[in-house]
């Protein structure tokens, strides 16, 4: 298919269109000729959205004996399986590896390769990947868990009534975890000629020549590098100064480096302002500090920002607040201003990953089951961007820090100092512990490394265990690691601790017991 | 010292950019002239009474060349164009008014005022317009209404939208913002600056952290940060003279470490700094070395950009800061790598292992052409050079600039207390 006919299935695709897999897919996910079955005189438990938000908190709460009802209207697994987290990894997988055939002579000490990536066979790779990981959440394995799985839009016909496909859901209590969508850029002629977002670039089978990605965030960032390894000529237009503007500087400016070797041309600081069609191609300008220019592409991918899916739910029946753009309005326990209801994952929360979409469902089984009082406040949220290298970031970042007035120091340990990092021709990055100036107590970490992702779990545990610096550097860490770069950051820590006095100290005793 | 002699033109003061045929003016580099004819002065390269023709020439010309929103006015605000024509003055490159650039400017303008204090009507003229140029800046109108001073402004199109965060040369910028009499920055805008800043523990040495040297240098031409602290430092219990000298020390470090494997980088060969490279190429292998080459940019240790060119002259210009092993580094560049300095004397940027493949500029174009050398020398590497040399032999500019107002004012607003500045508040 080709990114116009993909275009056409608008914004929210009923089901990815591609013949093979996708079918399997579908068997999981949408499986055809479902019948909803019949509703009970009352649930525990109703829940909108089978995203990975609906799918713990059903799952969870079926678990521990509550009758649940969870009520899905287009795929079960949400935008992570569907059109995010699953099908993008799929595809950056594909692109490390064409990356790491570019970079053959350094492994070989040889002649480059030279390899042209084979399009429509990682799309097709990622299809199978998808419907093999799509088992875990099809709806008959929840059927099985004994959840009443409805296929269909939800709304709320009042506070303790949900409507879908004719039937009423009465509830004792209800979860919104209905996520977002990807915000429209309101550029003019974008509409007319058309334009990829996440819930169609993974319907590509053909690979564009020229991709312009609109946005700097995780996605754009994420897909223009994936784009670029698989042989497209990449262009990426970010309205901010840095990519992934949240992030340490050091780490945006690595980022942007590695694109460029990447061969995108990266445009900082710049807003696109219009799109023309020319034949089949798109001719989009660009402004960046009141200069004008004009690049041609064959299509654009728009990452700009995601939106809650508020709308058709009737929230105003149930007495629930929101807002168009920060979503359903929820307290530290995620309840909203219907005591019977709570809303947890992307149509809540600032923060979207389906980590916080998991781990705000696992809270609220206890919160709305079980008279819990679990806090959003209290949770330690690491997130990464899956470029190469990852950047994975968890806890404050210094500028915070400093605004909280909390002094602040840092622990930095170039990856380049750290011996696998450099055997394995990744030494890219650098691990950055930030700890409550004199003391060992990390307050967060950034990580930019070829596998920053898996290294920042260490950096969590460490945080949510209130374990500090001292301990870390007493944790033996395997020989050669790339986390041995964290346990680096712990003993440089450690050698502050040595005061002249102490150096003095231990110097005389060597000297007298010699 | 000598190249700030021939780039300047006589009529107007005005200094090139670069050694290059029909390079425009840099204002950074005249700022850095006029201070350099001080030091020239004082060390009889060329007399006081030509120091004080040469320097009027540009003070001048700075006060009466047209200020507006024109588009080709010489400045706006008592700001200036980045580049300027070298015979007409006017602005060139559609470039931007910058604000860092005037800072370097009104310092090397600050300078002569401080230097020629003699009675007599040139040396009385230099300080009247001295402080004329400096009292004229309108340093609140460059933060465009927000909480930090903006890089740039262009006229029709406004503020450049990137403005100065985390610790870098605009330090100096603050400093002269904070401390004028007529325009002044309101000082909690100095505590938004600092807030970006980042004390880091790298290679074990405590830094806050900036990756290019020059950054590191650039206030210090004219400030004497040593035993002074502002309430960041104090918090750290050190000085941004002391942070310079780790500073020096972690490029030392880095390029002892070599990460990429480049040419000739070791304990008595490092300074990786913004600044011309061999140009860009693609990406290319050489002896399973990935290596790509740039042209210009703000090269930095330890996260790059680094494609192995090597600016000796900002080891030099780190002379104050670290002696020990800047010393060693200049005398190791003069016997290994003495085609670096030029026949006048000059140092300038080097890639001792560029392999040229047909791509960038320099070398050859015959596939094996070795290394690098920087075709032109640039204003803004010799001034830091001639005028660091000169604070490390006799500290001239920092005694000279610890007598101006506008720096002690500023250094003040900025909270720095202690050292030469005394604890006194004002
Ligand atoms: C390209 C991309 C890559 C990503 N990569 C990552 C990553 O690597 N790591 C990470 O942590 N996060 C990633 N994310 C984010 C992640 O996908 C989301 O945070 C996560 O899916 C949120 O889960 P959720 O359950 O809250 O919402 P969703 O996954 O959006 O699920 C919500 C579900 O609710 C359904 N629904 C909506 N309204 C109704 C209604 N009225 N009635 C019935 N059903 C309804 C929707 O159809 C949908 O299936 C990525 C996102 C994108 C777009």
């Amino acid at each position: 298919m080709t990114a116009a006919e993909a275009n056409d299935s608008g914004s929210r695709p009923a089901m990815p269109v591609t013949p093979g897999y996708d079918v399997a897919l579908a068997a999981n996910v949408r499986p055809p000729g479902w019948t909803n079955p019949k509703p009970a005189s009352n649930y525990h438990l109703v829940i909108i959205g089978a995203g990975p938000a609906g799918l713990v908190a059903a799952a969870g709460a079926a678990a521990l004996g509550a009758r649940v009802a969870l009520v899905e209207r287009n795929l079960l697994g949400g935008d992570c399986l569907n059109v995010g987290c699953v099908p993008s990894k799929a595809l950056l997988r594909s692109a490390r590896f064409y990356a790491d055939l570019d970079q053959a002579p350094t492994f070989t000490g040889g002649a480059p390769m030279g390899s042209d990536a084979d399009f429509p066979a990682v799309m097709e790779r990622m299809r199978r990947l998808r419907a093999h990981l799509s088992r875990h959440d099809s709806a008959e394995r929840f059927q099985s868990l004994g959840v009443d799985v409805f296929i269909g839009e939800a709304a709320f016909a009042g506070p303790r009534l949900i409507q879908v496909a004719g039937a009423g859901l009465p509830f004792s209590k209800a979860v919104i975890a209905t996520g977002a969508r990807p915000s429209r850029p309101d550029i003019a002629g974008l509409d007319e000629c058309g334009y990829l977002t996440n819930e169609t670039v993974f319907n590509l089978t053909e690979r564009p020549r020229r991709l312009l990605v609109i946005g700097g965030g995780p996605l754009g960032c994420e897909m223009a590098q994936a784009f670029a390894r698989l042989g497209c000529s990449v262009t990426i237009a970010n309205k901010e100064r840095y990519f992934l503007p949240d992030e340490e500087r050091d780490a945006a400016e690595i980022l942007a480096n590695a694109l460029r070797r990447d061969g995108i041309e990266v445009r900082h600081n710049t807003v696109v302002t219009g799109v023309s069609r020319e034949g089949m191609e798109k001719r989009v300008r660009l402004v960046n500090d009141h200069q004008e220019s004009t690049v041609v592409v064959d299509e654009i991918l728009a990452g700009v920002g995601r939106v809650p899916n508020v709308a058709g739910l009737n929230l105003e029946a149930a007495g629930i607040a929101y807002d168009q753009k920060r979503g359903v309005l929820v307290d530290d326990h995620l309840r909203t201003s219907n005591r019977r209801v709570y809303a947890v994952g992307d149509v809540a929360l600032e923060r979207k990953f389906t980590h916080m979409a998991e781990a705000t469902a696992r809270m609220v089984i206890q919160n709305a089951l079980f008279m819990g009082r679990k806090r959003l406040s209290s949770l330690t949220i690491p997130w990464c961007t899956y470029t190469d290298p990852e950047i994975a970031h968890v806890g404050l970042y210094v500028q915070d820090g400093r605004k909280g007035g909390h002094p602040l120091k840092t622990f930095t340990i170039p990856m380049s100092d750290v011996d696998r990092a450099v055997l394995d021709g990744e030494d890219e990055g650098f691990v950055k512990i930030h700890v409550r100036e004199g003391t060992d107590t990390i307050l967060g970490a950034t990580i930019v490394a070829r596998h920053a992702g898996e290294m920042i779990n260490e950096i969590s545990l460490a945080m949510v265990a209130g374990i500090g610096l001292k301990t870390i550097s007493q944790v033996i860490h395997s020989y050669p690691t790339q986390a041995e770069a964290i346990r680096k950051a712990a003993d440089a820590y450690q050698r502050t601790r040595v005061s002249p006095f102490l150096a003095w100290l231990s110097r005389r005793w060597l000297a007298w017991s010699r | 010292m000598g190249y700030f002699l021939r780039a300047a033109n006589p009529a107007n003061g005005l200094i090139a950019d670069s050694s290059r045929d029909s390079a425009p003016c840099s204002i950074a580099a005249t700022g850095l002239g006029l201070a350099a004819y001080a030091v020239g002065a004082e060390r009889g390269f060329l007399s006081r009474g030509d120091a004080a023709a040469r320097t009027l020439a540009a003070l001048r010309f700075l006060s009466d060349s047209p200020q507006g929103e024109e588009e080709d006015a010489t400045g706006h605000r008592g700001f200036y164009y980045h580049f300027l024509d070298m015979q007409t003055g006017r602005r060139v490159w559609q470039c931007e008014l910058s604000m860092i650039d005037t800072a370097i400017l009104i310092a090397g303008v600050l300078t002569t005022g401080c230097y020629f204090t003699a009675e007599g009507n040139d040396e009385r003229e230099i300080r009247e317009c001295a402080r004329f140029l400096y009292e004229r800046v309108d340093w609140p109108w460059a933060t465009a209404g927000g909480s930090v001073l903006r890089m740039g402004w262009k006229p029709g199109a406004g503020f450049l939208s990137y403005g100065w965060e985390g610790y870098s040369e605009a330090m100096l910028l603050y400093i002269l913002a904070l401390g004028s009499p007529t325009h002044p920055l309101p000082p909690d805008r100095y505590g938004a600056w600092t807030r970006t800043y980042q004390w880091e523990n790298l290679y074990g040495i405590d830094v806050l952290f900036a990756a290019p040297l020059f950054i590191h240098q650039l206030s210090h031409i004219w400030i004497d940060f040593r035993g002074i602290q502002d309430a960041f430092m104090r918090e750290k219990s050190c000085d941004y003279f002391e942070n310079s000298r780790r500073a020096t020390q972690i490029q030392q470090q880095y390029a002892m470490r070599n990460p990429r494997s480049f040419a000739g980088y070791d304990e008595h060969c490092w300074g990786i700094t913004a600044g011309l490279g061999p140009g860009f190429t693609p990406r290319q292998y050489e002896h399973g070395l990935e290596r790509q080459y740039h042209g210009y940019v703000a090269r930095g240790v330890p996260f790059g950009p680094d494609d192995g060119t090597l600016a000796p002259w900002a080891a030099a210009a780190s002379m104050p800061f670290a002696p020990e092993i800047v010393a060693p580094t200049l005398r190791h560049v003069r016997d290994r790598h003495p085609h670096a300095i030029s026949a006048n004397g000059l140092l300038t940027s080097f890639n001792p292992g560029f392999k040229n493949n047909g791509g960038g500029a320099g070398g050859g174009g015959d596939g094996a052409i070795r290394g690098w050398l920087s075709p032109e020398h640039q204003g803004v590497d010799q001034g830091p050079v001639a005028l660091m040399l000169e604070n490390h032999r006799s500290g001239l500019l920092w005694r000279l600039m610890r007598g101006c107002p506008a720096i002690v004012a500023g250094l003040r607003r900025a909270g720095f207390r202690k050292g030469w500045l005394g604890s006194a508040s004002r």
